[in-house]
């Protein structure tokens, strides 16, 4: 067993190798992932040393004072919280050995194509076809492989798919079985012609996301994750990771949305009324108890007992942004009725710190949409928690190909 | 705001997770609701035995009080973990208003100098009396007063007290009222020098009283204003614990009613409607118990952010305790509306806590002071 102060001699031993003042920042990370150090409680070989997970923070630590480069995580966000779980979990060894090194540091950018136009809420319903072709010319090199797979369809909602190198990828590969069945999980080259990236533009002016058209996208089938028809339940590792990495920071107080209203409020008087008083209040108070969960969530994990509070805690998020963002639009009064850009722009991140309170007000419009909208999250609360009975369903008996769309 | 602030510990630990095994045990087998409902209109509204048990068997009313002075030396984390159990069971016993109020109210004086102000043996043979449960304290403040906020005094003229208090919580059970006079003192009075009628209250669990005093002897115990801001900020704070036990029972309840009640030939609790409902008075549960732990752990620390902790948990769980009450009638629905089913002292005794010590208003009023988001 790893514990902090082994952890924190191999640290020092990485910075002693590797000064990050003299050394390149990718040679730095390629390093720090072959001494186990990108993420302890992964296997040693991939990064890790197989330690607990709560020890990370002690790496962390140890490299934030030394002044070490990091990998920059929200620009690999999907990478790492999504795609990384998912081929631990299910890759060959060769998957994993071929994709999580350059994923960790950073040098292939990972996106998601999950979300269709007609399945949304719904995911299992998603149309985009994969078929093996086993009589053409297979173009990958791998002898040992099954032949390629021939994809077809159309995803959405797809961040960083303009800049991505790979994506995983949900298809549909027998029509003749009840949805959740006939659907295999693979990894995407985003670099195949067939695939074509459009951005999406969206309330805010901006393009975060991209429409995916997949048109005879050819897969080996060495780059498929998990069984064939298999593919729900690789997907649900998937999106429990999604959850998972959402809680987890230490906030400070007024850190999230509150902290630029209240610090308007202090600096403005001449902006105050009674009733804007009131809902501040409120909200202050709303926002406050729940970083007091996310806090108590966070203890839970270090102690070993994760709770099922985390579902909870994108939900109090999603409407503490939008209400609060309201209530700052409306403070503002006269400024209120500007907005500081409709320009159509690509954003690297997302990312609401530094945006004015209109932006802040129409972007999070999507926080109780993207990862589940709430209407989904109560019911896998009300299921999973609290263990009410699921609606009578007339979907999960039928072949996809007979449902109704 | 810059200050780095203490990092509240919001977990339960080991031992506190079997203070509350143990004190549900005991609540299971002596506070049953149909006794709770039919106690509330006999003679005797509370439950002596119960009491016994809690404070004679367990210890538990001292766990605020010092072991030099007779009590366990416990904190507000172990005190909070006893309130959820009680709000649970709607308990009819006065632990918030003696162990917890009167008993903090007693604490604010530094106890050797009232050994040796001479004459009677005053606040430390009465927070050991308190600590034994074998004597009732109450402050006789009025239930609704928010810690800071002003309160009604009696006169002191030659020596004794003259005046009437009403909505005293509690005070036809105790034997001793700590009552605060206008010459700025803190009085204890024996409860049968005084004339106590109790009050017809909402809150059939936790009754309110009028108190008169014609010429009552007192004990000077000190200053009133430092001891009855003391006591009612831990009353504030602590009742959260109470409120999220209160609240965490009739989330549970009605839960398990909606997944046996069928209708439409289906459990009810499977209609969307309802589900969603009741997911979302989870969400405010599990808040809830971070403010609780907050304002529990920030007390026992003596946090500087303790007013903080107290007014943000008070503002948060006070609505959400008469959310999950008043839910819980709605959702039982006609058994709900009945004297029967247990549920309506639930739903009273949330509203009455809802006013108990400051309301959620109250606190957030006092929120704004203290970080600073001021008024117009």
């Amino acid at each position: 067993m790893t514990d902090a102060a082994e952890l924190r001699g191999r640290t020092q031993e990485l910075l002693a190798a590797h000064p990050p003042a003299t050394t390149d920042r990718l040679d730095f990370l390629k390093a720090r992932f072959d001494a186990g150090l990108a993420w302890v409680h992964y296997p040693e070989g991939l990064g890790g040393l197989g330690a607990p997970r709560s020890l990370q923070a002690v790496v962390d630590a140890e490299l934030e004072a030394a002044g070490a480069p990091d990998n920059d995580p929200r620009r690999i966000g999907i990478g790492l919280g999504m795609a990384a779980p998912t081929i631990l979990g299910f890759g060959t060894e060769e998957q994993k050995r071929r994709f999580l090194r350059p994923l960790w540091v950073g040098e292939e950018v990972w996106c998601q194509l999950f979300s269709e136009p007609g399945a949304g809420s719904d995911l299992a319903a998603l149309g985009t076809r994969a078929v093996r072709d086993d009589g053409g010319p297979s173009r990958s090199s791998e002898a040992e492989s099954g032949g390629d797979w021939v994809v077809n369809g159309q995803k959405v909602w797809t961040s960083s798919a303009h800049v991505a190198r790979w994506a995983i990828l949900i298809a549909r590969t027998d029509p003749d079985v009840p949805k959740h069945r006939g659907i295999t999980y693979f990894i995407c080259d985003m670099t195949d012609p067939g695939v074509e990236v459009r951005p999406l533009r969206q309330i805010t002016g901006e393009a975060e996301f991209n429409e995916v058209f997949l048109t005879d996208v050819r897969i080996p089938d060495s780059h498929r994750l998990g069984e064939v028809g298999d593919g729900w339940r690789v997907a649900q590792t998937t999106l429990m990771n999604e959850r998972v990495s959402i809680g987890g920071m230490r906030i400070p107080r007024e850190g999230g949305m509150i902290g630029p209203v209240s610090k308007t409020w202090r600096e403005r008087p001449e902006l105050r009324t009674h009733d804007l008083h009131q809902r501040l209040l409120t909200l202050w108070v709303e926002a406050e108890v729940a970083r007091l969960t996310g806090e108590r969530l966070r203890q839970q994990l270090v102690a070993g007992q994760p709770g099922p509070e985390g579902s909870g805690l994108k939900l109090a998020f999603a409407r503490l942004n939008q209400e609060i963002s309201g209530l700052e639009v409306e403070l503002l009064g006269e400024e209120g009725l500007l907005y500081e850009d409709w320009t159509m722009r690509r954003p690297e991140l997302v990312d609401f710190t530094g945006r004015d309170a209109g932006y802040r007000y129409l972007r999070s419009k999507g926080n109780s949409i993207e990862g589940g909208t709430n209407e989904v999250l109560l019911n896998i609360v009300a299921e999973r928690v609290l263990g009410l009975p699921a609606e009578p369903r007339t979907d999960k008996d039928v072949a996809w190909k007979d449902l109704a769309r | 705001m810059t200050a780095q602030r203490p990092q509240p510990d919001l977990l339960y630990s080991e031992e506190e997770e079997a203070l509350r095994a143990a004190v549900r045990d005991l609540l299971t087998d002596h506070c049953d609701a149909a006794d709770v409902i039919a106690r509330v209109e006999s003679d005797t509204p509370y439950d002596p035995e119960l009491w016994k048990a809690l404070a004679d068997g367990m210890g538990l009313a001292g766990l605020l009080v010092p072991e030099s002075s007779g009590g366990q030396g416990a904190t507000h984390r172990e005190v909070a973990v006893v309130l959820e159990e009680l709000g649970r069971a709607v308990a009819p016993v006065p632990y918030l208003t003696s162990a917890v109020v009167a008993t903090e109210a007693l604490l604010a004086f530094p106890h050797s100098r009232l050994r040796s102000s001479g004459g009677t043996p005053m606040a430390d043979d009465l927070l050991g009396e308190l600590a034994s449960g074998r004597r009732i304290g109450a402050l006789a403040v009025a239930l609704n007063v928010a810690p800071g906020a002003a309160y009604q005094l009696v006169r002191h003229e030659n020596g004794a007290l003259y005046g009437e208090l009403t909505g005293i919580a509690d005070a036809a059970v105790a034997d001793v009222l700590l009552v605060p006079a206008d010459d700025g003192g803190l009085y204890a009075v024996e409860a049968d020098a005084v004339t106590v009628s109790p009050q017809v209250s909402l809150d059939l669990t936790r009754p309110v009283a009028t108190v008169v005093l014609e010429g009552a002897a007192g004990r000077l115990l000190g200053d009133a204003e430092p001891a009855v801001r003391r006591g009612l900020r831990a009353g504030a704070g602590l009742l959260v614990s109470e409120q999220l036990g209160l609240a965490d029972w009739c989330l549970t309840e009605t839960v398990r009613y909606l997944k046996e009640r069928k209708q439409f030939n289906r459990p009810v609790g499977g209609f969307q409607a309802l589900k969603h409902r009741l997911a979302q008075l989870w969400l405010e549960v599990v808040n809830t118990r971070a403010a609780a732990r907050g304002a529990a752990d920030a007390l026992a620390t003596e946090s500087t952010d303790a007013d903080v902790a107290v007014a943000l948990a008070q503002a948060y769980a006070a609505p959400v305790a008469v959310h999950a009450a008043e839910e819980a009638v709605q959702l039982h629905a006609g058994i709900g509306m009945t004297w029967e089913h247990p549920v309506h002292l639930y739903l009273k005794r949330a509203k009455a806590d809802s006013i108990a010590y400051g309301t959620a208003g109250r606190h957030r009023e006092a929120l704004a002071e203290l970080v600073d988001l001021p008024a117009p």
